[in-house]
């Protein structure tokens, strides 16, 4: 018995040391694939999360991603037809594992860099591709910190300040709280960095803040919804990740909080919306674009996604559009724009064109300042969780300046 | 331990210029972004606190869990005492705090501070933990370890390590020059060298005659006692020299990956790293060496397609999807760990006494090693 | 007093829910350990799994007939996991054995990440266990109230079963001294085997309740709770059963009491949360170095 199962193991290992040989030769040589079409081939990096506390927005993102790239499986730069290739990298919502994900993609031989959803493993990757000389486009990563200071990271979406100052004028003006009680995750570069944005306008205003953080891997949140009960906020503003957010309704529920539950573009996620549906808690959000804004994306993307079983599942188990989707479709196109401009396949060049391209996208105009890479973009859109029909229901859009 | 022959000790030698060769070599002809110098830069890291780790467990058979920690301080010392100052003034990293701490180090000084501030920390600890004996000190080191992470995370030291945020814009290895030149140093030969000079070290230690101390209080801690070695100073003396090699490969950690987070040093890092010197053979330097380079190419480059939907040329995104990388490793490493138990050296060292066998005929014996703790 | 209680009730009752969950894993490490010498970093790990099935089957079968199959299904998971990765190093070195706990933690928690495609699992909501009842003003679960009694119930049944049934006997035996009792004729191997069962079952019972609290399965769910569970045993004093319920109360306890720190006794700053896992091993470690055999542990040789 004892041998058999060590030849077995055996045969596990030399299969394992001879997969060596195939990954070194696709990445030795990156045009040498043929492809079917015998056009010439341009890889983009998706750099996303699919596990970890940023799996489920991470597989929604790269699924916009992807039926772009189903929409335009090619383009043409320069008069030669490339086509594209996807290159996927999991960076398990973990700033740890950035620099060895990033560098998977670099030694793949992308033109340009997709991603990610979550400010943090954005920054943490950052000094990779800028090492390296690829240009990184930023969709939904919201922190300033991700574009600061440097020439290669891009990004497609609105800014922590700004998002920061609508909630806040939301939560003080619109439903007249004048005490908020923030949660934010210990060392999370995104939930942090809002709440300290949120804080700042909101006290501004003459509200009151009360902060708390929690700990990496922690799941009991009772003690944090107490502490909002004790400390007389109104308003419960936790901007964390999906997975913590879950436990935060439920426990919200069980706890019988109280007050409504205010969050950023994270918590735009059908997750949210199960977790909410048939209980009393009152969840509202800021985001970068509603359902129902662009039928056509919507039909289409719906279509696509029920088409195949492994994507409805990594979109959450059902076709809602998710904000972050139509932002990832939209990231796709301004690559591609950015090539054509380029009018080459070659990083550098790509990064130079980024600074002035723009793009129509489903999510309105997109057009970068001159000064960190950031899309100009005043609107976001307002969405509350009906907790009947298990849908968002769209409020008035905030727009600032 | 019988002397080794001269013959013998050319020809290690002469691999190890070879090894340095070769890495130099490739640097210059190789395009940078290849994925071999993730593996040889990161390889080369883990080898250094793989052996550091060694040196406790499979040399001076105290079975500590603690490496996470140590390597978190060394990493967060590196980053703090490099971090140009005029980057600490900046809102840049510390954007919620003003940094305290206000000057700014080299390189070379930044790397010996991290191994002291991980060696003073696990002097400290060392008083109360190391009286404990086998899997009660692998806890305590482990508790420890996680006490250190919550400290570095607590908001109240905020100016000094940042809070939990993430601590960047350090000096990294892009930063490293040659010697009174501007020009860049090759990256991936610095990490060889500073790694090297430090193993090199520890491998001397072992020979000394601390390392038979060591090695005597391993076996048999009574009989050691007996024959009038003082438990308590060469454990602790382990102990901080183990911690201060771990330091200085946290600090390279950080210089590789250009940005830090204490909340990347969990107990899980230190398993990493526990069973890399498992699959290396517990009591054999060579063995962590390879181990460490074995492990990290297979994880980081030849099992990647497990995770990217293409392996072997077999396409099949259902099966090769995320996280069946992991899986598959773990697998493997629970084979090694049942059914070869001593690993890929045991506590055997490479021998070059075959090799010097061919060239003159005298018989050597391979170097003999301890018996498995 | 009475004021203060009832102030922070609502502290307090998470603490002793989430106690009386720590105890019924703290009990599993804590017969191993007596009885191997092994610190089994895989019963963490086996309670997330216990979570996870529970996830799973809950999809395609209703909860009465789901819960009595993740119980046993658990049950087998430990016993298979002792005869597969424990017994075969029966007499190697004991280092040896807590790398194997240590390789099979890490395969279970790979094994999940794997399966579960890397997302948090939503735990199913039992009926009547997940309702939420108000007491004395504070509002909680149900699950809440039904922890600790459910934990006292079992604990007594576990130490009846210990003190006057054969196999209890036999386990005695075996902790006190394990080649004496072979050498009485003791079937050591199935004394190991009932340990991981009873293990595993209580461990099972308790993720049901866990998770009923806190309604999400990750791969690492199982990590922090499994080791404050052994802090737990250990602080207790290793062996003894009444101890591990006892430091898992007291840990459950503490670590809200910190996360709620600034609410219950207005000191300031956020950060104090940090430590509320620290908490835990700060304990560990006063403990080892006080009394190193514990609250309620027996003398032994070859602790400190």
């Amino acid at each position: 018995m004892k041998k058999l199962v060590a030849i077995l193991l055996a045969l596990v290992l030399v299969v394992s040391l001879a997969a060596c040989a195939k990954p070194a030769a696709t990445t030795d040589t990156p045009a040498a694939e043929a492809p079917a079409s015998g056009n010439p081939v341009v890889k983009i990096g998706i750099y996303e999360p699919a596990s970890g506390d940023n799996g489920a927005g991470g597989k929604q993102e790269t699924l916009g991603i992807e039926y772009a790239h189903s929409v335009s499986p090619t383009v043409e730069i320069n008069g030669t037809t490339y086509d594209v290739e996807l290159v996927k990298v999991d960076n398990e919502s973990s700033n740890d594992k950035a620099a060895s994900a990033a560098s998977t993609l670099v030694s793949a031989g992308v033109s340009v860099v997709l991603g990610s959803y979550g400010s943090g493993v954005s920054i943490a990757a950052s000094p990779s591709f800028e090492a390296a000389g690829i240009p990184a486009i930023g969709i939904t990563c919201t922190n300033p910190q991700v574009t600061e200071g440097n020439t290669h990271y891009f990004r497609i979406c609105f800014l922590d300040p700004f998002q920061g100052t609508v909630l806040a004028n939301y939560a003080y003006s619109t439903l007249g709280m004048k005490t908020a009680y923030c949660l934010s995750k210990l060392g999370d570069d995104y939930s942090g960095g809002l709440v300290n944005y949120f804080v700042k306008a909101f006290e501004a205003l003459g509200g009151t803040c009360v902060q708390d953080t929690f700990p990496d891997g922690n799941s009991d949140f009772t003690s944090y919804i107490n502490n909002a009960k004790n400390s007389g906020a109104e308003v419960f503003f936790s901007p964390v990740s999906t997975e913590a957010a879950q436990l935060i309704i439920d426990q919200a529920e069980s706890q019988a909080l109280g007050m409504p539950i205010l969050a950023g573009d994270t918590w735009d996620s059908n997750v949210i919306l199960q977790a909410a549906k048939g209980k009393t808690v009152d969840v509202t959000v800021t985001t970068f674009y509603p359902e129902g804004a662009n039928a056509e994306f919507d039909a289409g993307f719906k279509a696509w996604v029920n088409a195949d079983a492994t994507q409805l599942a990594n979109n959450g188990g059902d076709d809602t559009v998710a904000a972050v989707t139509a932002m990832g479709y939209d990231a796709y196109f301004f690559a591609l724009e950015a090539m054509k401009k380029a009018a080459s396949i070659d990083p550098a060049a790509i990064m130079e064109a980024l600074w002035s391209t723009t793009y129509e996208g489903v999510s309105g105009p997109i057009a970068l300042d001159q000064v960190n890479g950031d899309a100009i973009r005043n609107t976001a859109y307002v969405k509350h969780a009906n907790n009947e029909t298990g849908a968002w229901d769209a409020l008035p859009p905030v727009t600032i300046g | 331990m019988k002397q080794k022959s001269k013959a013998e000790l050319w020809i290690a030698f002469a691999a190890i210029a070879l090894i340095y060769v070769a890495v130099t070599v490739l640097e210059q002809t190789v395009d940078s972004n290849h994925i071999i110098f993730t593996v040889l830069k990161k390889g080369a890291i883990y080898s250094l606190v793989a052996v550091s780790m060694n040196l406790l467990n499979g040399f001076t058979g105290l079975f500590s869990l603690g490496q996470a920690g140590f390597m978190l301080i060394g990493a967060y010392t590196y980053s703090i005492f490099t971090m140009p100052t005029e980057v600490k003034l900046t809102e840049s990293v510390y954007k919620y705090y003003e940094a305290a701490i206000k000057f700014d180090t080299g390189i070379f000084v930044g790397l010996i501070c991290a191994g002291l501030a991980a060696a003073l920390f696990a002097a400290l600890i060392g008083l109360p933990v190391l009286r404990l004996k086998s899997d009660y000190l692998a806890i305590a080191t482990i508790g420890f370890a996680e006490i250190i992470r919550a400290i570095f995370q607590w908001d109240v030291l905020g100016p000094v390590t940042n809070g939990a945020n993430v601590m960047r814009n350090y000096l990294d290895l892009t930063d490293v020059k040659i010697p009174f030149t501007d020009i860049a140093f090759p990256p991936t030969l610095y990490v060889f060298l500073a790694s090297g000079v430090c193993i090199g070290l520890i491998v001397l230690l072992i020979n000394s005659s601390y390392g038979r101390a060591f090695k005597a209080i391993r076996d048999d801690e009574v009989a050691a006692e007996a024959m009038g070695i003082n438990l308590f100073k060469h454990k602790e003396m382990s102990f901080i020299i183990s911690s201060f090699f771990a330091g200085v490969s946290g600090a390279l950690l950080a210089m590789y990956q250009y940005t830090v987070q204490a909340a990347q040093f969990k107990s899980a890092m230190t398993y990493e790293i526990l069973l890399i010197v498992v699959i290396g053979g517990i009591g054999s330097v060579s063995g962590s060496l390879i181990a460490s380079f074995l492990y990290i190419a297979a994880s980081e480059w030849w099992l990647r397609g497990l995770d990217m939907g293409k392996f072997l040329g077999i396409e099949a995104p259902n099966l090769f999807r995320s996280g069946f990388r992991r899986f598959v490793f773990s697998i493997i490493i629970m084979m090694i760990v049942l059914f070869f138990s001593k690993g890929l050296m045991g506590d055997k060292e490479i021998s070059f006494a075959g090799l010097v066998r061919r060239f003159n005929k005298r018989a050597k014996t391979a170097k003999g090693g301890g018996i498995d703790g | 007093m009475l004021d203060f209680l009832h102030a922070n009730l609502s502290y307090f009752l998470s603490g002793i829910s989430v106690g009386g969950q720590y105890a019924l894993i703290a009990i599993g490490y804590t017969m191993v350990y007596g009885i191997l010498r092994l610190i089994n970093f895989a019963h963490g790990d086996v309670f997330m799994v216990a979570g996870l099935m529970m996830v799973y089957l809950s999809t395609a079968l209703p909860v009465t007939i789901a819960i009595p199959l993740v119980l046993i299904m658990t049950v087998v998971l430990g016993f298979v996991i002792e005869r597969a990765a424990y017994k075969p190093l029966r007499t190697a070195p004991r280092m040896s054995v807590m790398i194997s706990a240590i390789g099979i933690s890490y395969l279970l928690q790979n094994a999940a990440l794997y399966f579960t495609g890397g997302l948090a699992k939503v735990y199913p909501a039992i009926p009547w266990l997940s309702q939420s009842v108000t007491i004395w003003g504070s509002t909680t679960k149900m699950v809440t109230i039904v922890t600790p009694i459910l934990t006292i119930v079992l604990v007594v049944l576990l130490t009846l079963l210990i003190k006057y049934t054969k196999v209890g006997m036999a386990m005695r035996a075996v902790s006190k001294d394990f080649e004496t009792s072979r050498l009485m004729g003791i079937r050591i191997n199935s004394v190991i085997s009932v340990t991981f069962v009873i293990g595993s079952f209580l461990a099972a019972v308790g993720s049901i309740l866990y998770f009923t609290n806190y309604a999400s399965v990750t791969p690492i769910s199982g990590g922090m709770p499994g080791l404050k569970c052994f802090v737990a045993a250990v602080f207790g004093g290793i062996g003894s059963i009444p101890g591990a319920v006892i430091g898992a109360f007291i840990i459950g306890i503490a670590e809200n009491i910190i996360k709620g720190g600034t609410s219950i006794f207005g000191f300031g700053g956020s950060g104090w949360t940090t430590f509320s896992d620290a908490f835990t091993f700060a304990l560990l470690i006063i403990i080892l170095v006080v009394k190193p055999t514990g609250l309620f542990g027996e003398k032994a040789t070859d602790k400190a």
